[in-house]
């Protein structure tokens, strides 16, 4: 979806402003909707892809004036509204008014949680043969999909070289729209500074995007 | 983790964290109370990402590829392999890779569709890297970002930005500062900053860290 997420080569948002004092969380909430996230996101209810999916759809004013972790609670609090893990009366109330439905994974547990975090992985097997080699042109396609996709605005249409190839991951398009881990290369596509922004390019610049094969087309 | 924070990051959005400490605290009880989430391991978690996993992890990784050319180019080969071999204590996970910064390429990292980051390597993201300005910008103006950072590169380096929009992660591997030929390489860890291996710093200089 073109939404106000994808927001690469976009003007106007200021200054990158490091803070003078990090620290991990600045309250309590946010250290909780990070954890709730990860626990209720290890019971196999909704994958990575449809979890970002629930953050873009987010109203274009409430995601740019919401932090980070209050983007991560706003969209565990509609998944878990959407899949009929708690009801609004629920929310209303702050308060369970039933057991719990079973669910497909049992979630990450006990004192040792932290321990089991891994990234997962994301190879699946391929179905046909690369469609690319490393060093071939090609073009980000010029495709708008009102759902989810990993193609930002800024490569469509513009002529790219592959640069390396990644192997077959799970395609998020597919996993949000239909609900399928459907396997497709990744290639790593690298566009000229030029070819995405013309003479307002920095010299010397180049950007490259993790390309699905069918984000991408022969040039 | 204490509260003691949230006035400077309050930013006169107070009605906010007290509405939003409410509504969090209502779905982790409603979760709980349905049998879906163990508090224990909601603060092991917590405790996980503010004690354990940080950027000495990618600092470590760094040293070691500055001491041991094996490793180096194992590490650039499938960093994710090379990193499994070398013991680290936190697992990471796969399909990393790691760019390395030469005199003639700088490399930079960002995520512009959402906040994609070598959490296993480096920690938690810091606020700036998730931020609108730095996921609009980076592709287009990477040298103005660094400037915003106090970073100037020569003219005729190169830039080069990796938009991490799969499930790839991307780590930099900077360049060794000069003057730390027979350093250990605990103390040369101690010279990679977190910035240097997402690409809007570099490590420290030899004479900056104690003999």
């Amino acid at each position: 979806m073109n939404g106000v997420h994808d927001m690469g080569g976009m003007d106007g948002f200021g200054k990158v402003a490091p803070e003078p004092h990090e620290v991990p969380f600045h309250t309590d909430w946010e250290a909780r909707s990070l954890a709730l996230n990860r626990v209720m996101g290890s019971a196999g209810e909704w994958n990575i892809d449809v979890g970002r999916y629930w953050i873009e759809t987010l109203p274009p004013a409430v995601y740019l004036s919401s932090s980070y972790y209050k983007k991560w609670f706003l969209r565990l609090e509609r998944l878990c509204l959407d899949r009929g893990l708690v009801s609004e009366a629920e929310l209303a109330s702050g308060h369970s008014s039933g057991p719990g439905r079973p669910l497909k994974r049992r979630p990450l547990s006990g004192p040792q949680a932290g321990i089991g975090l891994t990234r997962a992985n994301h190879d699946q097997p391929a179905r046909a043969p690369a469609a690319f080699e490393v060093g071939q042109k090609v073009r980000a396609r010029n495709i708008h999909p009102r759902s989810h996709t990993r193609l930002p605005r800024f490569a469509r249409g513009h002529v790219g070289t592959i640069e390396r190839i990644q192997g077959c991951h799970t395609f998020p398009d597919a996993m949000v729209e239909q609900g399928v881990e459907q396997g497709e290369w990744l290639y790593t596509v690298v566009f000229d500074g030029r070819e995405l922004w013309g003479p307002d390019a920095e010299d010397g610049a180049s950007v490259s995007i993790e390309a699905f094969e069918p984000y991408l087309e022969p040039a | 983790m204490s509260d003691d924070h949230k006035h400077d990051h309050d930013h006169g959005h107070g009605s906010e964290l007290s509405e939003m400490q409410l509504r969090v605290r209502a779905l982790e009880t409603i979760l709980t109370e349905k049998g879906y989430v163990d508090p224990a391991a909601l603060d092991s978690i917590i405790e996980t990402y503010e004690t354990k996993v940080g950027p000495h992890i990618g600092a470590q990784v760094v040293a070691r590829a500055w001491v041991d050319p094996g490793f180096r180019k194992a590490l650039l080969a499938d960093a994710s392999k090379a990193i499994a071999q070398i013991g680290l204590q936190q697992k990471v996970g796969d399909h990393l890779i790691a760019v390395e910064n030469t005199p003639t390429t700088h490399n930079m990292i960002v995520c512009t569709l959402c906040s994609c980051y070598p959490w296993d390597l480096l920690g938690l993201p810091p606020v700036w890297y998730k931020s609108a300005p730095y996921r609009s910008r980076t592709v287009k103006e990477p040298r103005k970002v660094l400037a915003d950072f106090g970073v100037t590169l020569p003219d005729e380096t190169k830039v080069r930005v990796w938009d991490s929009t799969a499930e790839t992660r991307f780590i930099v591997l900077p360049m060794r500062p000069a003057g730390t030929q027979d350093w250990p390489e605990d103390k040369l860890a101690s010279l990679v900053t977190r910035d240097s291996m997402i690409g809007t710093g570099f490590p420290k200089a030899a004479n900056e860290v104690s003999a």
